[in-house]
């Protein structure tokens, strides 16, 4: 499990629009690494592009590398759809599937891809999952219920469930508590602790009590006008980040005299 | 506060309390003026040349909206009489939209419910003229579940994928242009009378193909009739969707067929059954490409293949064209069954729809 990123010179277009420019940075495996940055930076673009998401957008491309233990997720024959099964994502907005049960918006995954499994073998996965997110006790009564009656912290633990029950190596995270409130935010954050021990992680928050409170490295995005290119600025372990960095413009973002 | 005299005290409440709370018409107001409105015009209908139950209730309506507006305007000021003005003539219009709607079902309900018998539902035209007594519509009702089925076995899945290829898969600028000829043609589709649908299938199938006047002739037409609306229908549930689904699904490693498939479609299937069944009852009406395409028959013929076959709205318009009075009210019995026919299929829709798709917590 857990396997590092190493991304080499990426640059991402919405069409002819750049969006981001000359990202380079590295990920190890088993830690938590915030992207942290004003709105329209680009962080959550360098987000997904790290499971091959930026590209589900019409006219959206890249070009650069992104490693995944020195594989090149964006090689000529490597199918985006294997990408995304090694590298989980959880959204903003809680998304349970409307159409499903608490037990099988965490089964969809397994599901849709074509697997059969045994009754029994999927009662375990979904008690392993929903245990991994910390939803189990609150559930278990009611998996047959559906997953869009949840409260907004459940529904997002839940997408947390339904992302960590296909085993995947990285966990990408998009500002995954910035719909929730304060008690929903900590039980995520005590969750990316414990996650963190089997899997690599990637957030995005806005928030930098989060970046500082859960992550290892933090990486600080910027951008030098509107309608130009984001950029990495400064990519450094968390308290030193915090503490002091080499860079002006993230002592001012991080001490809040901008943006 | 408390250094303030009572007095002053008071005068800043009633400062207050006039700075916020205005006028309002007592609750008896709206049917005081109501009974006014028909008092007056039940008067002008008396004594003026007001006359009839439709225009003396028209006189009051008006009566009443001048002088709802009238004293709102005084006690309550302008907005709220304008607000009043709307509602009312919201709910008027709504009533005068409704009355034709009422009328038509009340008279076929009225008229049809006299001749339809075990005998009229189960018993053909057969050997049965015009001017007589008896006989039934079953081989028309058989002819029209048929050509209706075969119509919207072909025509809802085809218009479903028709759907889910302009809203998911023509996005690249490649295909982009082909989905916008196509989504162009359906609007044309939309358009074309029916009349005209039976004439091409009458045309291109029929004298160009040598295909029999034939039940499947008709569903050609049906189909051709029915695919824009659920094209339209569709596409519009699945704009719907939220992206996020379909993202979440993604990166779940969900392939994007799958995703459609499982998760898309799921989502919006109450939609599309709703709209799919609007399509089949707008059919299920349709006479004019019937009558070139199936042709008239007074006889029981199960098989949409081979030979003219009936149907409910080509059986109303030769029942009502031969205008005997036996005719014409099977012509209403006809009008009833097929109405209730589309009715039970739409309850039908209804019910399936509510079982399947977005769960409700």
């Amino acid at each position: 499990m857990a396997k590092r990123i190493d991304v080499t010179d990426l640059d991402i277009y919405y069409g002819s629009f750049k969006a981001v420019e000359g990202v380079t940075f590295s990920v190890e495996p088993r830690s938590v690494t915030a992207l942290i940055g004003p709105s329209g930076c680009g962080k959550s673009t360098v987000l997904r592009s790290l499971n091959r998401m930026h590209e589900v957008i019409p006219g959206a491309y890249t070009d650069g590398k992104v490693l995944l233990d020195g594989e090149d997720i964006y090689g000529a024959d490597v199918d985006p759809v294997n990408v995304r099964r090694t590298i989980g994502m959880v959204f903003q907005r809680p998304n349970p599937f409307p159409t499903m049960s608490i037990k099988d918006n965490v089964l969809a995954g397994l599901k849709l891809e074509g697997g059969r499994r045994s009754k029994g073998d999927s009662n375990e996965i979904v008690e392993r999952s929903l245990r991994g997110a910390n939803l189990w006790d609150e559930v278990k009564d009611r998996l047959d219920r559906p997953g869009a009656g949840l409260s907004g912290g459940q529904q997002q633990r839940l997408c947390i469930a339904r992302a960590i029950a296909i085993e995947p190596q990285v966990l990408l995270m998009d500002e995954p508590c910035s719909a929730l409130d304060p008690i929903s935010t900590l039980a995520i954050e005590d969750l990316i602790e414990e996650l963190k021990e089997r899997f690599t992680i990637v957030i995005v928050t806005h928030n930098m009590q989060q970046a500082a409170r859960v992550s290892d490295t933090t990486a600080f995005f910027n951008l030098a006008g509107v309608g130009k290119p984001g950029k990495l600025v400064e990519i450094a372990a968390t308290p030193v980040m915090f503490s002091t960095p080499t860079q002006q413009a993230t002592e001012d973002y991080i001490s809040g005299r901008f943006g | 506060m408390s250094n303030l005299t009572q007095r002053e005290r008071d005068e800043s409440e009633e400062l207050l309390h006039s700075a916020l709370a205005g006028g309002k018409l007592p609750r008896w107001a709206v049917p005081a003026v109501a009974a006014g409105a028909l008092l007056l015009a039940f008067v002008l209908n008396v004594t003026t040349s007001v006359d009839g139950v439709a225009g003396t209730l028209i006189v009051a309506v008006l009566l009443f909206l001048a002088g709802q507006t009238a004293w709102s305007f005084a006690v309550e000021g302008r907005r709220h009489a304008v607000d009043r003005l709307a509602t009312t003539a919201i709910y008027a219009t709504f009533l005068i939209a409704l009355a034709p709607l009422v009328a038509v079902l009340a008279t076929v309900i009225v008229r049809g419910i006299e001749v339809i018998s075990a005998e009229f539902l189960t018993t053909s035209m057969r050997n049965i003229s015009p001017r007589s007594e008896g006989g039934g519509l079953y081989h028309a009702l058989i002819g029209t579940l048929e050509q209706v089925g075969i119509a919207a076995l072909i025509g809802i899945p085809l218009g479903i994928l028709t759907a889910i290829y302009l809203v998911e898969y023509s996005t690249s600028s490649k295909s982009k242009r082909l989905g916008r000829s196509i989504s162009f043609f359906v609007d044309v589709m939309t358009g074309v009378p029916s009349v005209v649908v039976g004439l091409f299938v009458y045309t291109a199938f029929i004298l160009t193909l040598g295909m029999q006047r034939s039940g499947f002739a008709g569903s050609i037409a049906l189909t051709i009739l029915m695919l824009p609306v659920v094209v339209r229908s569709t596409e519009e549930m699945l704009r719907i969707v939220p992206r996020d689904l379909r993202e979440a699904s993604y990166a779940l490693g969900i392939p994007k067929w799958r995703t459609i498939l499982k998760i898309v479609l799921p989502t919006a299937t109450a939609g599309i059954i709703t709209g799919s069944m609007l399509a089949v009852a707008r059919v299920a009406g349709e006479t004019a490409p019937l009558l070139l395409t199936t042709f008239l028959s007074q006889s029981i013929n199960t098989n949409p293949f081979k030979g003219p076959q009936a149907a409910l709205p080509t059986f109303i318009w030769d029942q009502f064209t031969s205008a005997t009075d036996a005719s014409v009210n099977r012509a209403w019995g006809a009008a009833l069954v097929l109405i209730v026919l589309v009715m039970v299929l739409y309850l039908a829709a209804k019910i399936i729809s509510r079982f399947t798709g977005v769960k409700k917590s």
